[in-house]
């Protein structure tokens, strides 16, 4: 047996479990009396990735960069606009509610908010139990031994299966969705920001607890978050998104050591590091907002803001390609081989102005 | 280094500005207790917290939610709820005058003006139907006696200084026509106007993306360096704490529990919590020099005690790997168990491993 890191850099790689093309998803705006469509939020604009089996692919971004809609479009809880979702092999994005359901199975989400996702007037032992039985698996006895066996797998004891929510604590509601999520022994669980309504000890406590968990049942993570530190600790490859599109896409060790896209490199600089003595990376204080993903920047979503900007990217898309080995990006930097640090070319100036 | 130099800026303020009395504390809270009476019992939110400020510096203080930091903030400005909050001891002195004594009106001439705050969220703390330049010269109206054409002159001119471009035509936009980051510039225009001597932040840049929160954080140094203003940095993230802050004071369950200079207290934690809360935060870089394995991160086991039902003893002593009977029975003192570094445990010593 060899191990998963083996796998993954061995030649012949093993299926994906998920795979991921060319998803887009746009929200229709509508105005006026007859609801004419106006305009589009480009929410989640063509983007593409594969997750292993347990693998964790991480997926960090800005509040409105799109990474939530690509979490829940992929268990098709929005239905996509276009592109292709592949679980297995299987594709499933053109699938009805029914034969999709025995996929369900298979695919589960943790939300950001364990407050509002927890029915407030269910037990905690049937919040847990439910999907069991909607999924004809377990019933009576049976079904309680399970949810037992859960609770305790996550860390809350079996006699809290008769308590409420509103009994439990933030962590520890956090731990309801995860046994939630777990009782129909998935293979893909979508985590929407888990952590970052968390205390930081709590939020500790919870990274561990699925980092265990991924380890035991073989679990692929598609791990959202905004918070790159936490992002960058679980998983093993980590998606950027701006606006839509998934502007770099590699393993973690090179995404800290040698970002090549600009705003990966803003982003790393712009967190704060619990070090008073750390020699901080140079920061680069990106100006302006981002902008609106109902009109987008032509051209390179990123010039707006970006160092480095040329004629062309104001211009021309830059493709998300590969730059080396398992390391993919989409920069008009690269476009004449690989180049880190970053530097804007130098007979490539910018207009005059 | 940064704040060495930064001290040496205090000191020549302090000789070329008049000193009276004390020479740098500007705001020194002193056992503080603020305490909630509810139906369901009392709540010591705040129980018996003291800390000071100096001019020019940033005090950042830290812990979880519940543990008392912003309560305490808001006594300070006598802003809490009451009932069912009242604050029940202690002294919070600023200039010579203890501001639990002063009236509801004199209290009005400082909030605001001497002392004033910016909160997490900037759009509930905005008013939704006035103009941002509108909100921003109502108190220089208020604290200045400027005319109605000078407030909003003063109120663009504020909206310069925190870098917002076209600053004339956007003080008459509304706080939704602003992006996040925007709106918590406004807040910090609004708080700086009447160049107060003490700046309260409570968690200023949370609610923020992190390229944003880059930049209110520098926008904020940068001010304070220009205008000589104390800040009071209210915050979870010790990232933040540690690029900011020159001293921090660590809360747990009401108390603070540890006070040093930033570079002290994240060097040697003297106190089993922070030691606990310094390991359990991931940080970037680390994990993936660890040679692509994945290191769990250090954990603290339980959780914040429920402020109805505090155990005896130290509070921390639950969910302390350090805990001894000693600690159960009785609560720690707040001790300099190095210089200038406090600390309230029994057992900083083994923290330490200075025995055994």
């Amino acid at each position: 047996m060899m191990t998963k890191a083996a796998q993954r850099s061995a030649e012949g790689r093993p299926q994906p479990l998920l795979e991921v093309d060319g998803l887009r998803k746009h929200f229709p705006i509508r105005r006026g009396v007859f609801s004419r469509t106006v305009g589009h939020v480009y929410a989640v604009d063509g983007i593409s990735f594969h997750i292993d089996p347990g693998e964790t692919l991480g997926m960090v971004g800005e509040s409105g960069c799109g990474k939530t809609t690509a979490g829940k479009t992929v268990l098709k809880l929005i239905e996509p606009t276009a592109g292709t979702i592949k679980l297995r092999g299987k594709e499933i994005t053109g699938l009805d509610p029914d034969s999709m359901r025995p996929l369900r199975r298979e695919m589960q989400i943790i939300y950001q908010d364990p407050y509002s996702s927890l029915n407030p007037r269910m037990s905690a032992g049937n919040i847990v139990g439910e999907p069991l039985t909607i999924h004809n698996v377990a019933l009576g006895k049976e079904k309680e031994e399970r949810v037992a066996a859960l609770f305790e797998r996550v860390g809350l004891r079996p006699h809290q299966m008769a308590s409420y929510p509103h009994e439990f604590s933030g962590g520890q509601r956090q731990r309801i969705g995860i046994a939630r999520a777990l009782a129909l022994s998935p293979s893909l669980i979508v985590g929407d920001e888990p952590v970052s309504a968390l205390d930081v000890s709590i939020q500790a406590q919870v990274i561990n607890l699925l980092m265990e968990l991924q380890d035991e049942y073989n679990l692929s993570y598609l791990f959202i978050a905004h918070d790159l530190a936490v992002v960058e600790h679980i998983s093993h490859r980590i998606a950027v998104m701006y606006l839509g599109k998934i502007v770099e896409l590699t393993d973690r060790q090179s995404l800290f050591e040698m970002p090549l896209h600009p705003y990966t490199e803003a982003l790393l600089a712009a967190v704060p590091i619990p070090d008073p003595k750390a020699k901080r990376r140079e920061r680069i204080i990106l100006t302006g907002d981002v902008p609106s993903p109902v009109t987008p920047p032509p051209g390179c979503h990123f010039h707006t803001r970006c160092p480095y900007a040329m004629d062309r990217c104001k211009t021309e898309v830059p493709e998300l390609r590969k730059i080396q080995p398992g390391h993919w990006v989409s920069c008009h930097l690269h476009d004449s081989g690989p180049m880190f640090p970053l530097a804007r070319p130098r007979n490539a100036g910018r207009s005059i102005d | 280094m940064s704040i060495e130099v930064k001290e040496l800026k205090a000191a020549i303020d302090d000789t070329s500005l008049p000193v009276s009395g004390q020479a740098e504390t500007v705001l020194e809270i002193d056992d503080l207790r603020t305490y909630f009476f509810t139906r369901d019992g009392v709540v010591r939110a705040v129980d018996g917290v003291s800390y000071s400020v100096r001019r020019s510096e940033t005090v950042g203080v830290v812990g979880e939610s519940g543990c008392g930091k912003s309560v305490t903030a808001l006594s300070i400005l006598r802003l809490v709820a009451d009932p069912p909050g009242r604050i029940v001891g202690g002294a919070i002195r600023f200039e010579g005058a203890n501001l639990l004594e002063l009236t509801e009106h004199e209290m009005q001439s400082i909030r605001g003006n001497d002392i004033s705050m910016i909160f997490q969220e900037p759009m509930t703390s905005l008013n939704p139907v006035l103009t941002v330049g509108h909100q921003i010269s109502e108190s220089i109206i208020l604290h200045q006696g400027l005319s109605k054409r000078d407030a909003m002159d003063k109120a663009v001119e504020m909206l310069r200084l925190v870098h917002i471009p076209e600053a004339p035509s956007r003080a008459h936009e509304y706080p939704h026509q602003l992006s996040g980051g925007m709106r918590q510039r406004v807040m910090i225009a609004m708080a700086l106007c009447c160049n107060p001597k003490i700046l309260i932040a409570d968690e200023p840049s949370t609610a923020l993306d992190v390229t944003i929160q880059a930049q209110i954080l520098d926008l904020m140094r940068e001010l304070q360096d220009k205008l000589g203003t104390a800040i009071v940095l209210i915050t979870h993230d010790m990232g933040v704490i540690a690029e900011t802050a020159s001293r921090v004071v660590v809360m747990y369950a009401g108390r603070k529990v540890e006070e040093a200079s930033v570079d002290d207290l994240f060097a040697q934690p003297c106190h089993p919590y922070t030691k606990g809360l310094l390991g359990s935060i991931p940080r970037l870089g680390l994990a993936a020099k660890a040679d692509g394995k994945r290191a769990p991160l250090s954990e603290i086991a339980g959780m914040v005690p429920s402020l109805f039902n505090l155990p005896m003893g130290c509070t921390f002593a639950p969910r302390c790997a350090y805990a001894t009977d000693h600690c159960h029975e009785e609560s720690p003192p707040l001790e300099e168990k190095r210089p200038r570094h406090w600390a309230a445990c029994w057992h900083t010593d083994r923290l330490l491993g200075n025995t055994e």
